[in-house]
């Protein structure tokens, strides 16, 4: 669309690949939004250089995870302070919940993101 | 694997059922297959934490204990708003009012009570009410927006959190008791009174030895009449003069009740496989409407549904804890001086303290605790172990010794595992001591995160602190008793700003790093107070980190509850012109803002932006961020002064706009809102600011520390100077010693309080030290640089921070 241009990739069991955004041009400990019809997702690049994406609204009140501060494997909700782990998308204690993590994969410095493709092959 | 499961069924979704379960779960998570009937269309919430919400300090679903994604994730079928109307106990099975029957092999009755309304004539009127239930909160939040009086019937422990609930909601409230002491049960007389002072001070008013005869008014009440003739106007009235157990069922079903639901040792009823829990239960003759006694109850219950061993329930030793801010009241045991018992006495009446510990043959058996009841926690577990205290100093029974380093000195280590540390949580002392191993604990902070102990009313700390100690022993003695910035490091503010300072550190994870930060990179607590702190101490060389940045302040802009951002831009002193109102107008209606609204600080935010939007917006308004986001200087309110004004002394605007022009971009340990009034009429609100500055005939007054906020405090006068330039230079130096001592968070209100006015003025009265905090405030202040015209100019700061990315799919 008109912010960065992008393509959709091949599909892959249950699967959707698409190309988010280059590896190089995301910012250390700083969330993206990415967003794809209805879904949003927030894309980290964390200290280690490692990439998550998970939903991007906390479970609690929805707020925008993206712009939460992360601290380790960590995101911390810019709304009440939940503290989500990236890996597993599980609220940490004493509070509880989880938001969906999202397959990435890097390719030729290209960061993809594995969406579900039910609704694509639904359309 | 299902079929096999022996059917549980609770009556009751509250806390004493629901802590049950939770236990069973645990004990024995494949045993049965459970299902939960409750009449309150709820999930099982915290009904003690019910005057927070009341209070306004804690909303509806933070006391929620188990929301309903719990019940699901469990395998537990919850019918709420269905209530239970019969029970065949040959049957074993129950039917709800909804015709639905469920058929059981183990049966929990834990139907709690229900507030006890006094039969007088009129009670059936509109606006006559129980405090008990979330719904009777929101009633009472409701009618507070369009009534004014209220009165509560009852001065117990109940009837005084309801109060102070309605004057927090701008009620004004009659507390009406029948004798003339308040909460009679728990207090001795002279707690009581000093109790009575303090609320009194607080803006309750007290109708003592009144008894109601009738409650008056049409169709909604508009007051009562007592006996001796007198009457009191109300536009609602809230009962609280005690509870009854809920036996209507058990009673029909044909279960043994005197008071309450009879039980044995094990909670189990007259009736085979059917057992009853928490208030509604009758133990030993006693029946229990404190939260401590079910938690203990459904330990043992919940051990023998789930097969386990345990020992028999003997009963509760009870204390209460009254949760009215600004107010410390303690009293558990045999509070009552009698003919064979003594007491211990202190008295101090300057401070507002009293505490007797009641003894008899050498243990002691009860207390009352007003002002500082630290040493609770510990006096109950002493009363509880039957603790021989014939060779201890009398005077040191009151004296907090766990800073003495003697772990065991309050019986911590010969408690159960099963006893309850947290009587709000309902935390036991095996979940803390567990967690505190398997989790690596070190801190009470981090005990609160992982097991909610001490979370609610923190009365527990003590206790939470010595297992801690008894847990770790010397590992924790070191860093016991410190204030940490936050459970991601031992060390306290002090002696990271002088690491800082001696290491020359310049990062914030380089800070970490240094000092052995515990969680790898930190928190959303620790990260912005380390980003600041290093910025105070080195205001031109320091490089910000915009991750270690709240949202608000990273975004410069304020994020809004559904993630759009609210956009204020600056105007000095709140004068603007027709060009920049045209602007705004054009900015607001080009990016279609849905809501333009004037601020309490005199400017406008345009509400609802999207975050692509912000920089392109910023571009065309060509005007200076506002800061409306940050912890930062946010407004100088001014009046028109003797500009235009009859009564004005001093050109107030003018004098504001100065002010926020050199102030403007400032980072400070917490939000900084000032105002310049023209006269001490004091239009601009400046008693109520950070700073604010009264004009009055031929000077300034400066008052320091005010606040409009959360708890509103009239500022100090911290001085009196003539000229304008004076303004700023004595502003300069209170805001630097503010910005040098002030903890990350920490409002000028609480920091004034905190070193006392006399501190400051002496500090900043001092020409040598006021020149020095005027040159570091100076030299902080020439390097900012306004954060909009960074963004619209900087590429990879539009690209990193406001740029949203589409995926077509």
């Amino acid at each position: 669309m008109n912010n960065t241009t992008l393509h959709s990739a091949g599909t892959e069991g249950q699967l959707a690949w698409y190309a988010a955004v280059a590896y190089e041009d995301l910012a250390f400990n700083t969330g993206k939004t990415i967003r794809c019809d209805a879904t949003e997702v927030a894309l980290f690049k964390l200290s280690s250089g490692t990439i998550r994406a998970i939903q991007n609204r906390c479970p609690h009140k929805d707020g925008v995870l993206a712009e939460g501060i992360v601290a380790g494997e960590h995101v911390f909700c810019p709304m009440h302070d939940r503290k989500i782990d990236l890996m597993s998308g599980l609220v940490q204690a004493p509070d509880t919940g989880c938001v969906t993590t999202y397959p990435v994969r890097i390719e030729d410095g290209q960061i993809y993101i594995g969406l579900p493709a039910a609704k694509e092959m639904a359309s | 694997m299902g079929e096999s499961r022996e059917k549980l069924v609770l009556i009751g979704n509250g806390m004493a059922g629901m802590n049950t379960i939770e236990h069973i779960i645990k004990l024995a998570p494949h045993k049965y297959d459970i299902t939960v009937f409750g009449s309150e269309p709820h999930p099982n919430y915290n009904r003690i934490l019910l005057s927070y919400v009341l209070a306004g300090d804690s909303k509806v679903e933070d006391i929620v204990i188990h929301p309903m994604e719990w019940y699901e994730a469990n395998g537990i079928h919850l019918y709420s708003n269905e209530t239970v109307t019969s029970v065949d106990t040959a049957g074993q099975n129950v039917t709800t009012d909804s015709g639905l029957t469920v058929a059981y092999d183990k049966l929990i009755v834990a139907t709690g009570s229900n507030p006890f309304m006094l039969p007088l004539p009129g009670a059936d009127k509109e606006g006559v009410m129980a405090y008990r239930t979330i719904r009777d909160c929101e009633i009472m939040i409701e009618a507070s927006q369009q009534y004014k009086k209220a009165v509560v019937i009852g001065g117990g422990l109940l009837g005084l959190e309801a109060a102070r609930g309605f004057l927090n909601l701008g009620m004004q409230v009659d507390v009406v008791h029948i004798v003339d002491t308040i909460m009679e049960r728990q207090l001795d007389r002279t707690a009581s009174k000093m109790l009575q002072e303090a609320l009194e001070a607080q803006g309750m008013n007290f109708l003592l030895e009144k008894q109601t005869e009738s409650i008056i008014g049409d169709e909604r009440v508009q007051g009562l009449k007592f006996k001796d003739g007198t009457v009191a106007e109300a536009d609602l009235i809230v009962m609280a003069v005690g509870i009854r157990p809920n036996v209507a069922l058990a009673r029909e079903s044909g279960l043994e009740v005197a008071n309450g639901i009879v039980v044995d040792d094990y909670l189990q009823t007259s009736v085979p496989n059917v057992y009853a829990v928490g208030e509604c239960a009758q133990h030993r003759g006693a029946v229990y409407g404190l939260v401590a006694p079910l938690y203990e109850q459904g330990a043992v219950l919940a051990k023998r549904l789930a097969g386990a061993e345990t020992v028999p329930y003997e009963g509760s030793v009870v204390y209460t804890k009254l949760k009215v801010s600004g107010v410390d009241v303690f009293s558990g045991g045999q509070f009552m001086d009698a003919e064979d018992t003594k007491a211990i006495r202190v008295h101090d009446e300057f401070s507002g303290i009293y505490k007797k510990v009641v003894v008899k043959d050498n243990k002691i058996v009860g207390a009352v605790l007003f002002g500082d009841t630290a040493d609770g926690t510990r006096l109950m577990q002493m009363i509880r172990n039957g603790d021989d205290i014939s060779g201890l100093e009398k005077t040191a029974i009151l004296r907090d010794n766990s800073g003495s380093g003697n772990g065991g000195g309050s019986g911590v280590a010969e408690m159960a595992d099963d006893a309850i540390i947290c009587g709000c949580n309902g935390v036991s002392k095996g979940t803390i001591c567990s967690a505190i191993k398997d989790q690596g604990l070190t801190s009470v902070e981090e005990v609160k995160n992982c097991t909610t102990a001490s979370r609610s009313c923190g009365g527990c700390k003590p206790l939470v602190s010595e297992l801690l100690s008894y847990t770790l022993g010397d590992a924790y003695e070191k860093t016991s008793g410190k204030e940490t910035i936050c459970g991601c490091t031992d060390h306290s503010r002090e002696e990271i700003l002088a690491a800082m300072k001696e290491k020359g550190l310049s990062h914030v994870k380089e800070v970490m790093s240094v000092l052995a930060w515990k969680n790898e990179g930190g928190c959303s607590k620790c990260r912005p107070a380390l980003n600041y702190y290093l910025a105070m101490l080195n205001p031109t060389t320091y490089a910000d980190d915009p991750t270690s940045r709240f949202v608000n302040e990273r975004m410069h802009a304020n994020i809004q509850k559904d993630g759009t951002y609210s956009v204020i831009p600056r105007i000095y002193g709140g004068v603007t012109s027709p060009a920049e109102l045209k602007r705004i107008a054009e900015v607001a209606e080009k990016f279609e803002v849905p809501t333009v609204k004037f601020t309490g600080g005199q400017r406008i935010d345009l509400l609802g932006v999207k975050k692509e939007h912000l920089t392109q917006m910023w571009e065309d308004l060509d005007m200076p961020s506002g800061y409306a986001y940050g912890k930062a200087l946010r407004t100088v309110k001014t009046c028109v002064g003797d500009t235009y004004c009859r009564f004005g002394t001093a050109d107030a605007m003018g004098m504001g706009i100065q002010l926020e022009k050199r102030f403007e971009r400032l980072n400070t340990p917490a939000k900084v809102k000032m105002a310049v009034s023209g006269c001490p009429r004091n239009c601009a609100e400046s008693g109520i600011k950070d700073l604010g500055v009264v004009a009055i005939d031929g000077g300034w007054e400066l008052y320091a520390g005010g606040n409009g906020g959360v708890k509103v405090r009239a500022g100090d006068l911290m001085m009196v100077v003539k000229t304008e330039s004076e303004v700023i230079e004595y502003t300069e130096a209170y805001l630097q010693y503010y910005r040098e001592t002030g903890i990350y968070g920490e409002r000028t209100s609480e920091w004034v309080k905190r070193l006392g006015i006399d501190t400051i003025k002496e500090v900043i009265s001092d020409p040598e030290q006021r020149a020095g905090l005027c040159a570091r405030m100076n030299e902080t202040l020439s390097v900012t640089k306004d954060p909009w015209k960074e963004a619209v100019n900087n590429a990879t700061i539009r690209k990193d921070l406001y740029e949203v990315v589409e995926i077509k799919s």
